[in-house]
């Protein structure tokens, strides 16, 4: 975005959610919400004719483990008529649901699906909110800081009890060890 | 297999000479097998597209009567053609269970043969022999068509060298290995 844009559209939020904390970084412009006012400020976003973000292009969660609110959900917005954008973040901490804004762009479902697969962060009103990527039963959450790359569990196909077993994961050589010598 | 061919000939001659001609029934069996091997497709991934590749006009599998079903009851071979994931893992099990025998699997690329790429990942199954008993590992990532191509041809060979029928007798009095089907 153009510097006059970004101009115009930090003008147009400073004065339509002024209580929102805002942001610049490089041409970016960002604003925080807490789970309480989320669904309020999405609706302004959405519907203010200034503002016009009709799009709700991606949701990303994020953990940061050393924060008191580890857990973060990022959005980003996009006004095609008014050829701005606007990214939105959402910290909450450990066992704290956000609000879903599946009711505001039917879009997010999936993607909000996503974050709560890959890191575990709960979104309250969500239509249906299961795994969308790893098995339904899968145990944690692959994204977090905390969980090992190679996980914790394989699989195999056991003749005797015929079907698929879990077991612990048992690697005859860890990851990364081949290049353990050169370091 | 053109009208050129030493065995067509070979055939042409007895069978214009005597009016008949002898082989066994396991040489007839294998024939017939490897003649029409239908494989179940399981494209999981981007080895998938070496497959279609294989399958298209430029390699046509339809040449070695191999085409191509949806369905793992009248299919010969499982193609595994990608990485298998630890979700994917039963419904791949459960589809081999539901092919006929004789069936054989051939694993196709890295992540198939042994989680290649994909080996330390939290996800995915290291190797589809873990799940499924597997007769050929082509390796690549992915492996090209003509890779593919060559280990169909591998899995040839193998079929030829089963004895359903005589029990595992080869012609010549040899003890022949007792790994036959399935």
């Amino acid at each position: 975005m153009t510097p006059e844009t970004l101009d115009t559209l930090e003008a147009a939020v400073a004065e339509r959610l002024p209580d929102l904390p805002r942001e610049r970084i490089g041409d970016a412009l960002i604003v925080r919400v807490t789970p309480e006012n989320l669904i309020a400020a999405m609706t302004v976003l959405r519907d203010d004719p200034a503002l016009n973000f009709q799009q709700m292009i991606d949701l990303a969660g994020v953990h940061y483990p050393e924060r008191d609110k580890p857990l973060e959900a990022v959005y980003q917005l996009l006004s095609v008529y008014k050829n701005h954008r606007l990214r939105v973040k959402c910290a909450i901490a450990e066992g704290e649901a956000l609000p879903s804004i599946t009711p505001l762009w039917s879009c997010a479902d999936w993607y909000e699906r996503e974050a709560y697969d890959l890191l575990g962060i709960l979104f309250s009103g969500h239509p249906d909110l299961r795994r969308i990527l790893n098995e339904y039963d899968f145990d944690g959450h692959p994204l977090r800081k905390d969980f090992p790359v190679t996980g914790r569990i394989e699989v195999r196909y056991d003749e005797t009890l015929g079907r698929i077993v879990r077991e612990p994961i048992s690697l005859e050589r860890g990851n990364r060890e081949p290049y353990r010598h050169t370091l | 297999m053109g009208l050129n061919d030493p065995f067509v000939q070979g055939v042409a001659q007895e069978v214009g000479e005597r009016g008949f001609m002898l082989t066994s029934v396991d040489t007839l069996a294998n024939w017939a097998r490897t003649g029409s091997m239908w494989p179940m497709t399981f494209g999981l991934a981007c080895c998938a597209v070496e497959m279609m590749q294989a399958g298209a006009s430029r390699y046509d599998l339809d040449r070695f009567g191999i085409v191509f079903r949806g369905s793992p009851r009248q299919s010969d071979v499982m193609i595994v053609a990608g990485t298998l994931t630890n979700k994917m893992a039963p419904a791949l099990r459960k589809l081999y269970d539901q092919m006929p025998e004789p069936r054989w699997v051939v694993s196709m690329g890295s992540c198939a043969n042994g989680g290649g790429y994909y080996h330390y990942g939290y996800a995915t199954v290291r190797g589809c022999d873990r799940v499924v008993p597997v007769d050929v590992y082509i390796p690549g990532c992915p492996p090209t068509a003509e890779a593919f191509l060559y280990g169909i041809l591998q899995l040839h060979k193998k079929i030829h060298r089963t004895h359903t029928f005589d029990g595992g007798w080869g012609a010549n009095g040899v003890r022949l290995p007792k790994k036959l089907v399935g």
